[in-house]
């Protein structure tokens, strides 16, 4: 999917207006005394995009939100949104609707009068107040919930709430910092791809912060990797889990096996098996291999090198915890020479895997490695 | 007085922690009882002794008549009329000063929370009396003659009231994230303060005006020494002239102070209680 075609379709379904912009982040910097939260940060959404920064704490993620949305000043750098340079701009003439990490309802006010909110701001009449708030809460899917109290919903229907707020007054650029952090699992998801939906069918250009993978990979469109101010990828959610570019985006996304290797002539060899690869090293040095969980085979071999320590069970596979390269074969103990690899195997087919068996891993004939 | 406003603080501040420290220690609850009835004996023996005098006659009998004549007492609406004036000034000028002040420290620099918070209570430690001698030594002229001086005076009194209300009130609402989002959604400061942050306010605010009237209403030493008759200072002169009359006053006064503390609990009370259904 080209998000540029996908926006160019997308209207409001309220008002009929074309929604998305372009939004421009340049070379944004921001030091906070010695730490950079934000070091030549730079970042384009293309109109009716949803982009998601992902990192560890710390990593200027969130600074990199609130630079846009102006609660947060830049040292340097440009912000523009569809074309309009926002420099100087305070945050209440930006135009973005935000949902903020906690609970930030307006606790005197109902749903549908936080809901209004933007639009009493703005200044209009009352009756038209109420059918757009109650339209977007209809939206959320809360429709007959407006007249309670945010301390009457519950932590995810608050945030249905909050998201509605941010969309009434029809915001240039759709923010969320983190708004599911708050929220138990089962919530969490229902309420991303509610989120989704919502964003999708309204075309608002959205910048998402989080900190969770899955969540970032399950939503957007592209999703920026950020480490220590700075993008260390930006890619599809398909592309950074199968190319990474770095071992950093490597470790962040996904589960990774780091195994020992050695290069060849043409690629490395790990757990026995040559597997072609581009690593701009001399044949023969040794290596740390990077392999996902499914890009490794394991079978039951009862004079196999590795033994089965645990397996877990994740629904369709299950993850199998094999214990390699100890010297000593008397079973798995911690603090051994070898390394524990994690190998996922679809759930019907770990018949024989049990703790204790001894078994074979390999790489899978088409495994893509990353040598660090 | 004195000892009912510093009752009010305590009450108003030491609130959240006790249900919870009551609850654990539900088996000595009779020693609690009998707490509550050596203190409320405490309070209430005066309080009985001095409604039996008020309402006493001469000649043994019994009569709600002074409390009816009250208003008619020489001296009496005027003294109530100065003192309301003085509260009423006061009040605006605290609140003018201290809610903006409190939410910006709030806001932008939490860190000068300690700071405030002592400089607020600096009106306490000073005696009043030392207070009062060192502002008609410097206040201007054109104020010296007038109530407005001692209503500002009552201004630096209320300030440790006042602040501490709205400081505890700031703290239980997250106000840096609700004025980002009020912000975010296109409000001005103004509007922010007036339909964001007020409202949410509301019992602190509350509790910061009740604190400030009955710190008016209960001041004597500096009313006296500046030479007005307020409300208690006419009390205490009036003392003299009718002594029942003066007790039934008192107790009134002390009345109405329960009446504004109990609408204060009733206001919290509401908004504490989830409606969940």
């Amino acid at each position: 999917m080209t998000t540029t075609d996908a926006a160019e379709t997308r209207t409001d379904p309220a008002s009929g207006r074309r929604a998305g912009v372009a939004v421009e982040l340049r070379d944004l910097n921001r030091r906070f005394g010695e730490v950079r939260a934000l070091d030549g940060f730079s970042l384009d959404l293309a109109p009716g995009e949803l982009v998601t920064l992902l990192g560890p704490s710390g990593c200027g993620k969130t600074t990199a939100l609130r630079a846009l949305a102006g609660l947060e000043a830049v040292d340097s750098g440009t912000v523009v949104v569809g074309g309009r340079d926002l420099r100087g701009v305070p945050v209440r003439q930006r135009d973005m609707g935000m949902v903020f990490q906690s609970y930030s309802l307006f606790p005197n006010l109902t749903a549908r009068d936080n809901v209004a909110f933007g639009l009493r701001v703005r200044g209009q009449d009352k009756a038209a107040r109420r059918r757009r708030a109650d339209e977007l809460l209809e939206l959320v899917e809360l429709g007959g919930r407006g007249d309670r109290y945010p301390h009457q919903l519950s932590g995810g229907q608050q945030q249905r709430v909050a998201l509605a707020r941010a969309l009434a007054p029809e915001p240039q650029v759709l923010l969320l910092d983190e708004p599911l952090s708050a929220l138990d699992a089962k919530v969490r998801v229902a309420l991303r791809e509610q989120i989704r939906a919502v964003q999708t069918r309204l075309g608002t250009t959205t910048l998402f912060v989080t900190h969770d993978q899955e969540e970032a990979l399950s939503i957007s469109d592209r999703v920026g990797v950020m480490r220590d101010g700075r993008l260390e990828q930006i890619a599809s959610p398909a592309e950074l889990y199968a190319r990474p570019a770095t071992p950093f985006v490597a470790e962040f996304v996904g589960t990774m096996n780091h195994l020992p290797g050695t290069t060849t002539a043409d690629g490395v060899e790990v757990l026995g098996r040559r597997l072609p690869v581009t690593t701009g090293r001399p044949a023969g040095a040794e290596v740390d291999v990077l392999l996902r969980p499914e890009a490794l085979l394991v079978t039951p071999d009862p004079h196999g090198t590795g033994v089965v320590v645990a397996t877990t069970f994740l629904g369709a596979v299950t993850r199998v915890h094999v214990r390699v390269g100890d010297t000593q074969r008397s079973g798995a103990r911690p603090g051994g020479d070898g390394t524990t690899v994690l190998v996922d195997r679809p759930s019907a087919a770990v018949a024989g895997l049990g703790p204790g068996a001894g078994v074979t891993v390999e790489p899978a004939p088409d495994a893509q490695p990353l040598v660090a | 007085m004195a000892a009912v406003i510093s009752d009010l603080g305590a009450t108003t501040t030491a609130e959240p922690p006790a249900p919870a420290r009551s609850r654990r220690r539900g088996g000595s609850a009779w020693a609690r009882r009998l707490v509550l009835v050596i203190a409320g004996l405490y309070f209430l023996v005066p309080l009985y002794a001095a409604f039996r005098f008020a309402i006493g006659t001469s000649d043994g009998g019994v009569s709600g008549a002074v409390f009816a004549g009250i208003p008619a007492q020489d001296g009496f609406l005027d003294a109530i009329t100065l003192t309301v004036r003085l509260a009423v000034i006061a009040l605006v000028i605290t609140l003018v000063l201290v809610v903006p002040t409190a939410v910006w420290v709030h806001l932008r620099m939490p860190r000068l929370r300690r700071v405030l918070e002592g400089v607020t209570l600096l009106p306490i430690v000073v005696p009043p009396v030392v207070l009062i001698i060192g502002v008609l030594e410097v206040a201007p002229p054109e104020l010296k003659g007038t109530p407005d001086l001692l209503a500002l005076v009552y201004v630096v009194l209320a300030l440790p009231f006042a602040y501490r209300a709205l400081d505890s009130g700031l703290q239980a609402i997250p106000l840096t994230t609700l004025v980002e989002a009020s912000r975010s959604l296109g409000a001005g400061w103004g509007r922010t303060l007036v339909s964001v942050v007020l409202p949410n306010l509301r019992s602190a605010l509350l509790a910061a005006v009740v604190l400030t009237v009955a710190m008016v209403f209960g001041e004597y030493t500096m009313a006296s020494l500046d030479q007005y008759q307020t409300f208690p200072v006419w009390i205490v002169v009036f003392q003299q002239a009718n002594a029942r009359v003066s007790v039934a006053v008192s107790l009134l006064a002390l009345l109405g102070t329960w009446a504004l503390l109990w609408l204060i609990s009733l206001v919290d009370r509401r908004r504490q209680s989830p409606e969940d259904t």
